[in-house]
């Protein structure tokens, strides 16, 4: 190990391969079926339950706890996967202590939840373990439906037009599907590979023909789907990150946290990517968190977070919030960048608190986390989100009004258009 | 802290805590180690006749059913009396006796019904210096099929018969331990007096088969693909114990027999409850198979703060919930209660509202922002609600004064008047 964390400038190898492995595999580990039942045996099986009001596809929560309970996780995951097809990796990303968790009765009457989350996840994983896919496809339309972006609106509109027996087309720029789930997620949180293993999982559905490195605008034209198709979904997410509009933003070491996201999922030797020793990250959201623990997981020695509102006004949950200050990021809040310091390469931050007191960090390494953008896409007008229908075009997901930055917000609205769309095309509605 | 001493018939103990006949009494180290954790007596797991010992099964003995958490509620065997020759308990009954004079130490006894096979094993007792005998007519698997156990007990001219012969061939007290499978549990109890028995204890355990497996399609305990019904007992069977005891104990024909409470105690609580139905002690066993002998400490302590924070003696307590058992015709028809949702405790799982929407009188309301409250028009007082809520005391049963108005049914809250007494009954318009 040539490097420690001490080591100036931006290298790799801070930490042995075997350490950066277990730093990024120990974060809430999988249930065992002992830790299932006393979990699931919490649950009060509310009447209207609250946590199924709180989760955006509406999964019937005390119904699959009863029937992780009662000894039968394969009906509880189909219950699960009628509401949502990626109930497993929304079981390992979602907020639930902002969603579900959030208004679990138990969370109110004694500050802690039936842990829904990782009875989700419990339940998704034993079924998908099997190899199971619990649903069969109908009888074949001859309707066909493009779907833009493999991410999770795509993959779950996809997925339920499939069901309805309409013929698929899933085009996404990236070499892989997935969308955020692949490139977007920390890897910490998706760990062996789970968004690739989902995916193929998914497309067990039949009906779905994938096309990766089809990139709207440049492969493919949305007059030449709709003419090619019955019905186009548009689910391709917010391609643009948001700049901090100031000097020495492009120089060398400051980057965008997306990128170091990204590059993070497709390695698989993490050790081997380099890192800075005192890294900046500019942002305040689950972006800004999951840039900063995974440097710091990755080895930097310091690792500082910085928002320029309170801590309550931050996008990123209280519980992502600890979960950083636990692995060692320091949070600052109330402090916006004002210039970049540096020659050739970035040697620190200045900030600016409100008062207008400024104060310096030393910075090798800086990542943008303020926000994505809907750019570049032709049809994105002003950077405005698209409408969730026009004419025989739907969107979802990030890119489309109502989007979240969540990916079971994506899943519903990815779901909802498929129905939609399945009502149109079958002449139910107009 | 209050005196727990106890004189059950004349068996003296420092308290009321006995383990009943059973598992947990089969030997000395056993009993030894109970009497170290402060068991008042013990009730020596059944003897019988000399010769070669009865033979248990060697696959499982015990099924159960458990609540929330694993926690055992209920647990049925299939174990049958004493498999270790019969010389053996003997010495060792003697050797503890002489050792823990100050605890109570019953020998349980089955042998076939016959004169001579009591008289005999009378007599084999006698030297052991025990307190007493415990007539195990009760066990309802494997003896029963023999013409012993429960197959005595549930002929009450049986019950009387061998008490008789035990009464005439010892000096010792007698219990006869009574089987709950049976219609009617006044009818043993009032045999085992004329018998002449000192004090009945029960309930023994109740015919039972607790689980199927579903892989194999055979009840379980499971013995190489067979199964067969065990005797049911633990928490889940203390209202059925606390039912008989009140029975025989507000019996006019019994109601000066002493009782030994057994079934599903658990706590001091369960103890506290069936002394207060009349048992002058109580005996356990599954609590302490579920959780080792260490638990009468809770019991101990639990019992004795609550007759301190009474102001009562054991012997007040005894006995001072029999006279509120009565008949359903003697209740109170103008007793009006209304179900009352304390709002501060709420943690609105609606699991009240789902009960009483979907099972039972539409009488509690839920708002747009979950907040339940009581229809007190619609409120018929069923008590559901209280029984199905997670949180204990948040809604309560609030009584209506008299001369209030029960907003159900229009009419003032009048004295008290029952069945007996009401218009609708048909034999109180005859007699008019």
């Amino acid at each position: 190990m040539p490097n420690s964390p001490q080591t100036p400038g931006i290298v790799a190898q801070r930490l042995s391969s075997e350490q950066v492995a277990q730093n990024f595999a120990t974060y809430q580990p999988a249930y065992d079926a002992h830790e299932a039942r006393v979990a699931a045996d919490r649950c009060y099986f509310c009447h209207d339950a609250p946590c199924m009001t709180a989760c955006p596809t509406a999964i019937d929560i005390p119904l699959f706890i009863r029937q992780i309970a009662t000894g039968t996780p394969d009906a509880a995951a189909k219950t699960i996967f009628a509401q949502n097809i990626m109930g497993g990796m929304c079981a390992r990303v979602c907020p639930t202590e902002t969603l579900c968790e959030e208004v679990c009765v138990r969370e109110v009457a004694e500050g802690k939840p039936v842990e829904i989350g990782r009875l989700q996840r419990y339940a998704t994983d034993s079924l998908m373990a099997k190899g199971v896919h619990p649903f069969t496809r109908a009888a074949d339309t001859g309707k066909r439906v493009a779907v833009v972006g493999a991410g999770p609106a795509g993959l779950a509109c996809a997925h339920r037009l499939a069901l309805h027996g309409h013929a698929v087309t899933v085009y996404d720029r990236r070499p892989k599907a997935g969308g955020l789930n692949e490139y977007g997620i920390a890897a910490y949180k998706s760990t062996d590979d789970f968004a690739a293993q989902e995916v193929e999982w998914l497309l067990k559905i039949g009906g779905i023909t994938l096309q990766t490195g089809k990139e709207l605008g440049r492969d493919i034209t949305l007059a030449g789907l709709e003419a090619a198709f019955d019905a186009v979904f548009l689910g391709f997410g917010l391609g643009g990150v948001n700049r901090l509009g100031l000097a020495g933003e492009d120089m060398a070491g400051v980057a965008n946290a997306v990128d170091f996201i990204a590059t993070l999922r497709q390695t698989d030797d993490k050790a081997a990517l380099e890192v800075g020793r005192d890294v900046v990250v500019i942002g305040g959201g689950m972006t800004a968190v999951d840039a900063a623990v995974q440097a710091k997981l990755l080895g930097a020695q310091t690792v500082t977070m910085v928002y320029r509102r309170g801590k309550e006004k931050m996008s990123a949950s209280v519980y992502e919030q600890e979960h950083a200050t636990a692995c060692g990021v320091t949070i600052v809040y109330g402090a916006a960048p004002v210039k970049i310091l540096g020659a050739r390469k970035v040697e620190g931050v200045e900030f600016a608190y409100e008062s207008g007191e400024t104060f310096t960090l030393r910075a090798d390494q800086v990542f943008k986390a303020i926000g994505q953008t809907l750019v570049g896409e032709p049809i994105a007008r002003d950077g405005k989100k698209l409408s969730n229908r026009v004419g025989k075009v739907w969107a979802g997901g990030d890119c489309a009004v109502g989007g979240e930055d969540l990916t079971v917000t994506a899943v519903a609205q990815g779901r909802d258009a498929a129905e939609e769309i399945h009502s149109v095309l079958t002449g139910a509605v107009r | 802290m209050a005196n727990l001493a106890s004189n059950f018939i004349g068996i003296k103990s420092p308290n009321p805590f006995w383990l009943a006949s059973a598992p947990p009494t089969d030997k000395a180290y056993n009993v030894e180690r109970a009497y170290e954790a402060g068991w008042g007596g013990v009730v020596w797991k059944t003897l019988g006749s000399e010769g070669p010992p009865v033979v248990n099964v060697s696959g499982p003995r015990y099924g159960a059913i458990w609540g929330a958490d694993r926690r055992l509620l209920g647990l049925n065997n299939i174990e049958l009396i004493t498999d270790r020759p019969l010389q053996i308990n003997l010495d060792e009954i003697k050797a503890v006796k002489r050792k823990w004079r100050d605890r109570a130490l019953v020998i349980s006894l089955m042998v076939p019904c016959d004169e001579e096979s009591w008289k005999d094993i009378l007599h084999r007792i006698e030297d052991t210096e025990a307190d007493g005998v415990e007539l195990n007519f009760g066990c309802p698997h494997g003896m029963a099929e023999r013409g012993m156990g429960s197959a005595v007990g549930q002929v009450p001219e049986y019950i009387e018969m061998v008490t008789r012969w035990v009464k005439k061939h010892s000096r010792m007290p007698c219990i006869v331990k009574l089987t709950p499978n049976i219609n009617d549990i006044r009818k043993p109890a009032e045999a085992a007096h004329a018998g002449g028995a000192d004090a009945v204890s029960l309930i023994n355990t109740i015919n039972s088969i607790t689980s199927v497996n579903l892989d194999s399609f055979a009840p379980e305990p499971m013995i190489d693909g067979k199964g067969t019904h065990g005797g049911y007992c633990g928490p889940a069977v203390k209202p059925i114990a606390l039912n008989m005891v009140a029975e025989i104990a507000r019996n006019p024909a019994t109601r000066n027999l002493p009782i030994s409470g057994i079934g599903g105690v658990t706590t001091w609580r369960d103890a506290a409850e069936f002394l207060a139905l009349g048992a002058g002690n109580v005996q356990v066993c599954t609590a302490a198979m579920t959780y080792g002998f260490k638990i009468v400490s809770e019991m101990i302590s639990g019992l004795s703060d609550y007759l301190d924070d009474k102001g009562m003696d054991l012997s007040d307590l005894v006995g001072r919930a029999t006279p509120n058992v009565t008949d359903w015709q003697f209740l109170n028809l103008n007793y009006v209660t209304k179900a009352v949702i304390n709002q501060d405790d709420c943690i609105k799982c609606g699991r009240c509202f789902a009960a009483c929407e979907d099972t039972s009188h539409q009488a509690i309301a839920m708002s747009a922002d979950r907040t339940f409250t009581v229809k007190d028009e619609e409120c018929v007082a069923c008590n559901l609600c209280v029984n199905v809520c997670p949180v204990q005391d948040c809604i309560t049963m609030v009584e209506v004064p008299k001369g209030g108005v029960d907003q159900r049914t229009g009419r003032k809250v009048g004295e008290y008047a029952n069945w007996t007494m009401h218009p609708n009954n048909p034999s109180v318009a005859a007699a008019e």
